[in-house]
């Protein structure tokens, strides 16, 4: 593939990333934020994101697994994981953040479980779906060219 | 994980608001990068911190490192709002609080704790890129308050120096009456004086010692429970003063005493402190700010009785309510056993402008205390040397016996002050305080400083009133720490049963004391200055405040010129 047709299906792909929900604004913001001093800004913040909701999401499948359950410890996560979500624009992962929320507030262990299994999900898909991307950035950038902004 | 820019920067340059100095707080590792890139692409200075406590460290460390905080809400070793407060109360600094949640009872948690402002989660760079506008504005408002305040600082100066100088006036027992009338009608001027000048050295000034002492005192007249900031404002009668100035700082001081309200029953076990242990300036400077603190030097035992008598304008002191006891109380009271400066770390630090001196300090109407707590740095000698030279002073001035020289009581006129306010019988103080007292005190040298007359009634009852009188007054006078609640001095100095009431007994007792709260008879020696002269009209003259009598005797030996004149510049720097 040459190296226009690469930069076609990275802007194609990262388009519809958004249209799909897994990235927002925010993902956006922090491709602006990168810059010559930074130039793997968004990588970095990104591999910094995966860490924390691994370990994050580890905590809550343990917290679940727990004979009596602290719902008070799983919604702090699940805020982090929250909050954490939003710094790179994880729209989806996000969302069912919000739900996980609720049920933890209703104490409803099905609820959390459910939200767990999806925010499991939520996070493979767009962990998957970022690392593609950078993937073609990549490509675009050994083949010589520019990231389309 | 603190990612700091090179050296320490000073102050901003002139192109503001580029280089502005931002404390960024978040656990959010992600969160906390992304946070620095924006901030340094809006020019700023960027420092980061996910932990709360590292934070607080950083910004005690380096009091004027920084311009403004950012933290956020959701923290896992300490709470945002908790920080917030502490910054506010500590600092004085615009803070930020950030949540990915935006449910309105936490924003209004927000902005009642202090906040300057609340972002939400995802922050957009376009909202990092004003935040300059909260220090612009604070700065703006100090501006105002310390300009309004140039010219009464001066002249209030003036006026404190004066009268801590007039020898006569509380140096004959006849004068008791019209020294107290004197002071009454000076403390009236003051209220229309002018601050500290030394105040207007600090760029974020505004609540001097002397204002603050006013503040309490109104708000202790009103009421703890009913004050508002316009019933507040109408009795400090500071002319300049504005009801959002005394709004702003009421909320302050509120959220400060009830921390330490909640502190107190831990910082209680650590009343006890011993006299030797008073010196740990350090905790006492948890209580007001730092530097000062740390510019109390352990080497000068006699300081922390000795400060207090900062305290020495009996007349402003304030009765300071329960609560400004208690508050004050707590904090100081750790600090002997170094616990205290832990707790005090823990609870809320005094602001190292004026809160905490104003707490513990009383009525420190005295230029020094203003001096040494307004300013960051140069008047600290000063406060650290007038313990020492108080305590001479009061040596010497006051007949020792057995090496106790009679404490200082805050002043025939102060105490009879206090006790219609505070039902404080000074007499019966002094004799209990005088046999137990001395010997006791020991290790800060306290012997000389044991000015407890012993007048051979018991002081148990009164030193119940005393306490409560001198609590808000005597504060800082017994114990020199002026951050030390004055009830803790009061109980020290005031030790009136115990005879031969070893320091760690009157430990104890001051802790009992604190514990219930007021006035209780202190079996602790006196370790300072202040009960001595109850019964001796004429003694009772001599002293009425510790300053004064520091200023008023010029016991060259007592210390050294330099330290007399350390504190000269301190009251009138």
């Amino acid at each position: 593939m040459d190296l226009v047709q690469l930069q076609r299906q990275f802007v194609d792909y990262r388009t519809s990333l958004y249209h799909e929900g897994f990235l927002d604004e925010q993902f956006t913001q922090l491709q602006e934020l990168q810059d010559e001093n930074n130039p793997d800004f968004v990588v970095e913040v990104v591999s910094l994101f995966f860490e924390d909701s691994e370990r994050l999401l580890n905590e809550l499948a343990r917290a679940l697994e727990q004979q009596s359950i602290d719902y008070k410890r799983i919604d702090a996560h699940v805020h982090q994981l929250k909050g954490s979500s939003s710094s790179i624009g994880a729209q989806r992962v996000q969302k069912v953040c919000i739900a996980f929320r609720n049920y933890c507030e209703e104490q409803n262990v099905e609820g959390c479980l459910k939200c767990l299994q999806q925010v499991w999900h939520e996070y493979s898909l767009v962990k998957t779906k970022l690392e593609s991307l950078f993937q073609l950035e990549q490509q675009i950038l050994t083949a010589g060219g520019s990231i389309p902004m | 994980m603190v990612l700091a820019e090179s050296g320490f920067s000073s102050p901003r340059n002139d192109a503001f608001p580029a280089g502005l100095r931002v404390l960024v707080v978040d656990d959010d590792p992600t969160w906390l990068k992304i946070l620095e890139k924006m901030l340094k692409k809006c020019s700023y200075e960027v420092t980061t911190s996910c932990l709360a406590r590292e934070a607080l460290n950083l910004l005690r460390e380096r009091k004027d490192g920084y311009d403004i905080v950012i933290s956020d809400v959701n923290m896992p070793d300490m709470d945002g709002f908790k920080l917030l407060e502490h910054v506010g109360l500590e600092m004085d600094l615009p803070v930020i609080m950030m949540s990915v949640d935006g449910e309105t009872s936490r924003v209004m948690k927000g902005v009642q704790h202090g906040a300057c402002d609340y972002l939400l989660k995802p922050i957009r760079m376009k909202e990092l890129r004003n935040i300059w506008q909260h220090v612009f504005r604070k700065k703006i408002h100090e501006v105002r308050d310390i300009e309004s305040l140039e010219g009464f600082e001066s002249i209030q100066m003036t006026r404190s120096g004066y009268d801590l100088f007039d020898d006569g006036h509380f140096l004959s027992g006849d004068d008791t009456t019209s020294g107290r009338k004197r002071k009454d009608a000076d403390n009236k001027h003051d209220d229309r004086e002018l601050s500290d000048p030394s105040s207007t050295k600090k760029a974020r000034v505004v609540w001097t010692v002397d204002l603050h002492q006013k503040f309490v005192k109104a708000v202790n007249q009103i009421g703890f429970d009913k004050v508002g900031p316009k019933k507040i404002l109408d009795l400090m009668n500071v002319p300049w003063l504005t009801r959002e100035n005394v709004a702003s700082h009421l909320q302050k001081y509120r959220l400060y005493l009830s921390r330490l309200q909640k502190e107190s029953d831990i910082k209680n076990s650590f009343i006890g402190m011993k006299h030797s242990d008073l010196p740990s300036k350090d905790s006492t400077a948890s209580f007001g700010p730092h530097k000062a603190m740390n510019m109390i030097p352990d080497d000068v035992p006699n300081s922390t009785y000795s400060f207090s008598a900062s305290n020495s304008q009996a007349q402003n002191v304030d009765l300071k309510g329960q609560g400004d006891l208690k508050g004050i109380t707590s904090a100081p009271m750790a600090e002997p056993k170094g616990a205290l400066s832990v707790d005090i770390r823990d609870s809320h630090e005094a602001k190292s402008t004026q809160m905490s001196f104003d707490h513990s300090l009383g009525s420190v109407d005295s230029a020094v205390s203003f001096a040494s707590f307004n300013s960051t740095t140069p008047l600290q000698y000063p406060w650290t040397e007038i313990p020492e030279i108080q305590f001479k002073q009061e040596c010497e001035s006051l007949h020792l016996e057995n090496g106790f020289s009679q404490l200082p009581l805050p002043g025939p006129s102060m105490i009879e002050n206090e006790a219609n306010r505070s039902r404080i019988e000074v007499k019966p103080l002094l004799d209990d305080c005088r046999s137990n007292f001395v010997e006791h005190l020991g290790p800060v040298g306290a012997e000389d400083l044991f000015p407890i007359q012993s007048k051979s009634q018991s002081l148990n009852n009164q030193v119940f009133d005393l306490i409560s009188a001198t609590k808000s007054s005597m504060k800082t006078q017994d114990v020199g720490l002026n951050y030390l609640a004055d009830s803790e001095f009061a109980l020290r100095n005031l030790n009136a049963s115990g005879v031969g009431v070893p320091l760690a007994t009157l430990s104890e007792d001051l802790q009992i004391c604190w514990l219930q709260g007021d006035c209780y008879p202190m079996n602790y020696g006196l370790q300072d200055l202040e009960c001595s002269t109850y019964d001796n009209p004429a003694l009772m003259a001599e002293t009425p405040f510790h300053l004064y009598d520091v200023l008023r005797f010029d016991h060259e030996h007592l210390f050294d010129p330099a330290e007399y004149y350390a504190i000269d510049q301190g009251l009138f720097a």
